[in-house]
């Protein structure tokens, strides 16, 4: 347990250091971890300070709360298929923040656009929870997943073609797949408090989750609260995605991919698998922003494309593997 | 000190009643045995005496918090869910984590050489064959070391030297001074090694004592509509549905 | 039917000549003459309702509403393609073309010489040509085969796409932005609602760029089309180089 903790954070430190030596401009890596380091008031450190290092704690924050959200939802549903993205939850985020921008509660609102993204992340956890039922099976989670993506997205895209603004129809695709570009230290800021509250909430619910693996009666009579397990999971997957969504777009699949990577290195534990998905998440999404950086720097190729093409696939597989049970 | 008392204890679920006005009291060292027919109400009495559905009456159980709760009685569903491959030794730990600590790794040792588990230490508990889970689960169940173990149908589905091998560590844990309320339909294997039996039919508890006292063959006609044969070995009493009445 | 041959039609033609405008030169936010255009009827570009208002003539953009003036064409109307103003001269031709069109040659020539001569009052030599970047939603910059190119040039100014290899317009990452230094940053003029593709502008680093400039934005009314305004957007930028010359000297 612990050498894979080691390994994974140091994944994590390395890809950072790479995705800050990463960009158009061409720097050598010392001279711009230097420029990053000194503070001189030069363009280097411009760009460092304030183009490169934010989008490298953003994939780190986002990358790692998409994880531990993912591994938290399949814990809690008992089904290794439940991920914020294909239940529906990151598209009510994104709608939620859509229409904050397009209302003008974001502008007018310091936390307006994240909270906002909040709300709508919370409208559809408790929408897929109470569609699909704690003990729903896969299909009925997937269908209720699908169909609140659907609504989900053509709302957000009624929204932007609504909006006066000629670029906002643009958007549509941003929202969907999500994208780090161009995003500040400001949006550092309007993230990180609700990646630590949601990671908190999450954390703090690691025995109830591992009790969880023996069912929900097996859980209640093991000191857990149901209840409360509910609402404070629910809570801060909504935080977590919500924030993340607000600042990058609904960026699927992380929290279905690296918690099925990392179970057997866990022995599948629900609880380790928190933290390890956390880190792992971070590591996926940094790997991915590197990737749509080196393979087609000109164009601004969207997360979520790249993790879908990794995701897509292996969740494919899971849905080979389980037909029996969703059948 | 009684471990579990229930007084006029009703479910109705649906508008439908379960059972009216059950009252029980169940003492340290009494292995009990909960008998009757299909939907008389077994795991749902067990299940409401836990406080996990609503009832009416009392219950000494249903009014903890789920943390008293944990320290007071152990709970195996009879659905026997293990939703991860987490390796066994892991599985029967949670027992002793639901204390409210953490793991603790002698009595998760104790647990598992009761059940005879050391060979599948390092297995996923998911992966086992279904008696293997069942042993495993109760291993758990053993592990949270509370006064009172309920379990609902723990021996369906092993093999005959389980079944028995279960059965003895059930009246072992009776003979320590801890207690056991098992759902059983195995009125031979209840006969043998249950130190007290109730029948729940007919809405209610139709009969409550020593094994010999419920398994009558009026009890049995009543309840389950079958006539049944009575022996007596050295180790103690033969018990034997014959026939359909 | 087309925003910038409605404006050069405003100023050209003669009274009851031009009888229907479109829709857009209307809108302030592009339309160096929105009070004018209020005088005019409108039209959508649309082929039936322009066919019915019975034209001697439609002027028509070179891109614009393709399907439209075909139709319109088709039908028997005759339709005068205007091209886009891509540099100074551009600008000046189409002026006399429009004037020519219109049977006012005279007021159109009159008024491309006007053009062509406050535009060489405007242009000086400049020595050490300060360097500035157009910059609008989504890193686009403008390079100098363009017609916000030239007015760049025009004021005296090195524009800093050429320097990245961007000869028409492309996406300059802000990065790059940021190595070149540009001495001015000119943004585009934010459209009302919010959106994403606009929140690069307001991004910190290029705040911080900017934090010891003037402040200069394309406003797109004297910006977008090849018609007299253009001098105001030169004079403005004229205005602003001497500004920052001074302040560095």
């Amino acid at each position: 347990m612990s050498r894979l903790f080691v390994i994974l954070t140091l994944g994590m430190v390395a890809l950072f250091v790479i995705s800050l030596v990463v960009g158009p401009a061409q720097i050598g890596p010392v001279d711009s971890l230097v420029a990053l380091v000194a503070g001189d008031g030069s363009p280097l450190t411009l760009i460092m300070r304030e183009i490169r290092l934010p989008r490298a704690i953003l994939a780190v924050l986002i990358g790692g709360g998409l994880g531990l959200s993912g591994a938290a939802l399949q814990g809690y549903l008992r089904n290794p298929l439940a991920e914020p993205g294909l239940i529906g939850v990151s598209s009510t985020a994104a709608l939620g923040a859509v229409v904050a921008i397009h209302a003008g509660l974001a502008a007018s609102l310091s936390l307006g656009l994240p909270l906002a993204a909040l709300a709508g992340a919370l409208i559809g956890v408790f929408l897929v929870l109470g569609f699909a039922g704690s003990q729903g099976g896969s299909l009925t989670l997937i269908l209720a997943g699908i169909a609140m993506s659907a609504l989900a997205g053509a709302l957000t895209s009624l929204v932007l073609n609504l909006s006066p603004n000629p670029f906002a129809a643009s958007e549509i695709v941003f929202w969907m797949m999500g994208s780090l570009a161009d995003r500040s230290i400001v949006h550092v800021w309007l993230l990180l408090p609700f990646a630590f509250v949601g990671a908190a909430l999450l954390v703090s619910q690691a025995r109830g989750l591992d009790a969880l693996t023996l069912g929900e009666d097996a859980a209640q009579t093991m000191g857990i609260n149901l209840s409360r397990l509910r609402l404070v999971l629910v809570v801060g997957v909504a935080c977590i995605v919500g924030g993340s969504t607000a600042v990058a777009g609904a960026i699927g699949f992380v929290g279905l991919v690296v918690p099925h990577i990392l179970r057997p290195f866990v022995g599948a534990q629900p609880s380790r698998l928190l933290w390890a998905s956390g880190l792992g998440g971070a590591i996926m999404l940094q790997a991915a922003d590197i990737a749509v950086r080196v393979i087609l720097p000109e164009r601004d190729l969207k997360l979520g494309v790249v993790t879908a093409l990794v995701g897509a696939p292996l969740f494919l597989h899971l849905i080979y593997k389980t037909r029996r049970g969703l059948a | 000190m009684s471990v579990l008392s229930l007084k006029d204890f009703s479910v109705t679920l649906r508008d439908r009643s379960i059972f009216e006005g059950v009252t029980l009291d169940i003492q340290p060292g009494e292995f009990v045995g909960l008998i009757g027919p299909n939907g008389a109400g077994k795991t749902t009495l067990m299940r409401a005496a836990l406080g996990l559905i609503a009832s009416e009456g009392d219950s000494s159980l249903a009014g903890l918090s789920a943390q008293a709760r944990a320290r007071a009685v152990a709970w195996m569903p009879q659905a026997r869910e293990i939703a991860w491959p987490i390796p066994v030794e892991n599985l029967v730990a949670l027992g002793t984590q639901a204390r409210g600590g953490a793991a603790d790794t002698d009595a998760t040792d104790v647990a598992m050489a009761r059940m005879g588990l050391e060979p599948f230490r390092g297995r996923a508990a998911s992966r086992l064959s279904g008696g293997e889970q069942a042993r495993a689960l109760i291993a758990r169940a053993l592990a949270q070391d509370t006064p009172l173990l309920m379990a609902d149908e723990p021996i369906a589905g092993l093999d005959p030297a389980h079944q028995i091998s279960t059965m003895s560590v059930f009246a072992e844990l009776a003979q320590e001074g801890r207690a056991a309320l098992v759902s059983l339909h195995d009125l031979g294997l209840a006969a043998r090694h249950c130190t007290r039996l109730i029948l729940l039919a007919e809405g209610g508890v139709m009969a409550d004592g020593m094994p010999e006292a419920v398994l009558t063959p009026d009890n049995m006609a009543r309840a389950f509509g079958v006539s049944v044969w009575h022996g007596q070995t050295d180790d103690g009493p033969v018990f034997q549905p014959l026939e359909v009445l | 039917m087309n925003l910038c041959t409605d404006q050069l039609a405003m100023l050209l033609a003669s009274p009851g000549q031009l009888i229907s405008i479109s829709n857009i030169a209307s809108d302030p936010l592009v339309s160096a003459m929105v009070d004018e255009a209020a005088t005019y009827p409108m039209n959508f570009g649309r082929a039936e309702e322009i066919y019915l208002l019975a034209p001697d003539l439609v002027l028509a953009g070179q891109y614009s509403r393709g399907n439209a003036v075909e139709m319109l064409e088709r039908l028997g109307v005759p339709v005068l393609r205007l091209p886009f103003a891509q540099s100074m001269q551009d600008v000046a031709a189409n002026m006399r073309t429009i004037g020519a069109a219109l049977g006012r040659d005279r007021v159109g020539e009159e008024m491309a010489a006007t053009f062509e001569t406050r535009l060489t009052t405007l242009r000086e030599d400049v020595a050490t040509p300060l360097t500035a970047a157009l910059y609008s939603a989504n890193g686009y910059t403008t390079g100098e085969h363009s017609l916000s190119g030239q007015i760049l040039l025009a004021a005296g100014f090195e524009n800093i796409a050429t320097r990245a290899g961007i000869p028409y317009g492309g996406v300059l990452p802000m990065e790059l932005l940021i190595m070149a230094e540009p001495d001015l940053v000119i943004t585009s003029q934010p459209y009302p609602g919010a959106s994403r593709s606009e929140d690069i502008l307001k991004h910190p680093a290029i705040a911080t760029l900017r934090s010891h400039q003037r402040r200069a934005t394309m406003s797109d009314q004297q910006w977008v089309c090849g018609t007299p305004h253009v001098l105001a957007a030169v004079e403005s930028l004229v205005a602003d180089r001497r500004a920052l010359q001074e302040a560095s000297e």
